[in-house]
């Protein structure tokens, strides 16, 4: 999967293999009844088909997070099913061990996963909710699932002990992404998607299942090593992400007062600046995709490259709600992917690019990561839009971004504000370009 | 040897523990070469995978233990089932809309 073309086939070969593995389950001679299979399986599909089909690509985020939320708690309950049955005397404490592992993970998974979904899908505030000594509580009533867990490994066999730690894992999970904001909640997702693999790896070690140790791991180490690099991409430790509850305290010491004002600009100044440019780097965010735009841009890219303008899109990691959010969206809306830019790669082109436009992105695009190290973000890497001849941002209201810092780059003087819906603004934008 | 054995037992676990080792290695190896362009696809093409405890939910479900197990069993099969189901059709239409430019343009 390194590469577009290479994937669909790798694709192919996974459903395939799948469709044999379970094929071979079904032929296992544990298996006497298939009366609760068959319409488990019918029913399963059909939702998945549903689900699969008509989920707009805006949606991905929420998608992925329930997905986790079942594919977890699916585990959760193969364990639980489990350790009924033995009434918890497995053949041997190592397997009582991955036992006990899986159902604590997929468990937590479960809840924390719907919260994630909760959040991205606005059923919930996105903000952080925290309250003091959250983080003592939090540890303590891990500290508690565990000592149980360790407890039962020694003296096996308790009913009522093992369910006590299978809820107490369901409130962790809750309680693990409460703090956590919207901003962060790429590195949610994938650590989630991690825990998710991790768990069913785990069921793999309880039933001696070699198949479901391999996907389980992989999909663990996945979603393991895209936390990492989400993280990265914003310069935190995982630590920070995960009990930082950011956006809470920090911000209210940086948030000083900003020098100067934003300046609105005319729709068909813009529209006249980017007709007569050479290139014009799009820069994407959250807003884009709230806001079902990209069609809208590439409309007009078209029309900007019908004009001989270059067109390139600059694509921040975290982006979005989920690693690779906005390359997803826009491939929707037929870019191609040999136009979308990552970091490191358009950075270098600012200094040289006419006009950047910003659609529905903020921090990713907040100087102050780069220029001032009292910020909360200090240190993140950014789109240096900045440095570029003019900047056109295009943003629905005065208002502050998610992570609710105050973003400099708005007041600096080479930048335009365009306040408006994106999608009505970029359509708009459009036919001006054409009069132009 | 019987199943039970405590040997047999010692040996299947140790051959589980280097299949997790090996597979915790390849998928070091193969994602960290995946572009970002391509971890959305990639996220929701592990999940489907992950959706492979479908196997474990079969067993559970499909094995006569007792009317419990058979409960949670079926309602595994219908989560893992929509993982799988919805991961692979969602990742498969994903990966469609990846174009090249020359194929882009003909839309």
């Amino acid at each position: 999967m390194s590469h577009p073309e290479t994937a669909k086939r790798g694709m192919h070969l996974a459903e395939f293999g799948m469709l044999m593995a379970i094929i071979g389950t079904l032929m296992h001679h544990e298996i006497v009844t298939f009366r609760w299979i068959l319409p488990g399986l019918a029913v399963g599909s059909l939702v998945g088909l549903v689900m699969g089909l008509w989920v707009p690509m805006t949606a991905m985020p929420q998608r992925t997070a329930l997905s986790h939320a079942f594919g977890a708690f699916a585990a959760a309950l193969v364990g639980i099913s489990e350790f009924y049955r033995s009434g918890g005397h497995l053949e041997n404490k190592f397997m009582l061990g991955a036992l006990g592992f899986e159902v604590m993970l997929g468990a937590l998974t479960t809840t924390g996963s719907l919260l994630a979904f909760a959040k991205v899908q606005g059923l919930v505030r996105g903000t952080p909710m925290t309250y003091k000594g959250q983080n003592v509580f939090n540890m303590a009533l891990l500290a508690v699932t565990i000592g149980i867990f360790i407890y039962l490994l020694i003296v096996p066999g308790s009913m009522p002990l093992f369910f006590t730690m299978v809820g107490l894992a369901f409130v962790f999970g809750l309680l693990l992404v409460m703090p956590i904001g919207s901003a962060d909640m790429p590195v949610v997702m994938s650590l989630l998607n991690s825990y998710a693999g991790l768990a069913s790896a785990a069921t793999g070690f309880v039933l001696s299942n070699k198949v479901l140790i391999i996907a389980g791991t992989l999909d663990g180490f996945s979603g393991f090593i895209l936390s990492i690099l989400m993280c990265r991409a914003m310069n935190r430790s995982m630590t920070n992400v995960l009990f930082g509850a950011f956006g809470s305290a920090a911000t209210a010491a940086a948030g000083g007062e900003q020098e100067g004002s934003m300046r609105e600009v005319g729709l068909d100044d813009i529209a006249t600046q980017l007709a007569y440019a050479n290139k014009v780097v799009f820069v994407p965010g959250y807003g884009l995709a709230t806001a079902q735009a990209q069609h809208a841009v590439r409309e007009l890219a078209d029309v900007l490259e019908k004009r001989g303008v270059t067109v390139k899109y600059g694509i921040h990691p975290v982006a979005g709600r989920m690693p690779g959010h906005m390359n997803v969206l826009l491939a929707e809306a037929n870019v191609p992917y040999s136009a979308l830019y990552e970091l490191e790669q358009i950075n270098p082109e600012f200094p040289t690019t006419d006009v950047a436009v910003v659609i529905g992105a903020n921090d990713v695009v907040n100087p102050d990561a780069r220029d001032n190290p009292g910020s909360p973000i200090a240190g993140m890497p950014i789109l240096e839009v900045d440095r570029s001849k003019s900047v056109v941002v295009l943003k629905r209201g005065q208002g502050k971004g998610f992570s609710g810092l105050e973003n400099p780059l708005f007041f600096k003087p080479v930048t335009g504000m365009l306040y408006g819906d994106a999608k009505d603004t970029l359509t708009r934008l459009v036919q001006a370009v054409q009069h132009a | 040897m019987p199943l039970e054995d405590p040997t047999v037992q010692k040996i299947l676990l140790i051959s589980a523990l280097y299949v997790f080792a090996l597979a915790a290695f390849l998928g070091y190896q193969v994602i960290s070469r995946v572009p970002p362009l391509l971890h959305t696809p990639l996220m929701s093409a592990t999940n489907a995978i992950s959706g492979i405890s479908l196997v474990g939910s079969i067993v559970t479900a499909g094995a006569r233990y007792n009317t419990i197990s058979t409960i949670l069993g079926f309602i595994a099969v219908v989560c893992s089932t929509t993982n799988v189901v919805g991961g692979f059709v969602i990742t498969d239409r994903m990966l469609k809309m990846f174009k090249r430019k020359e194929i882009a343009k003909k839309d």
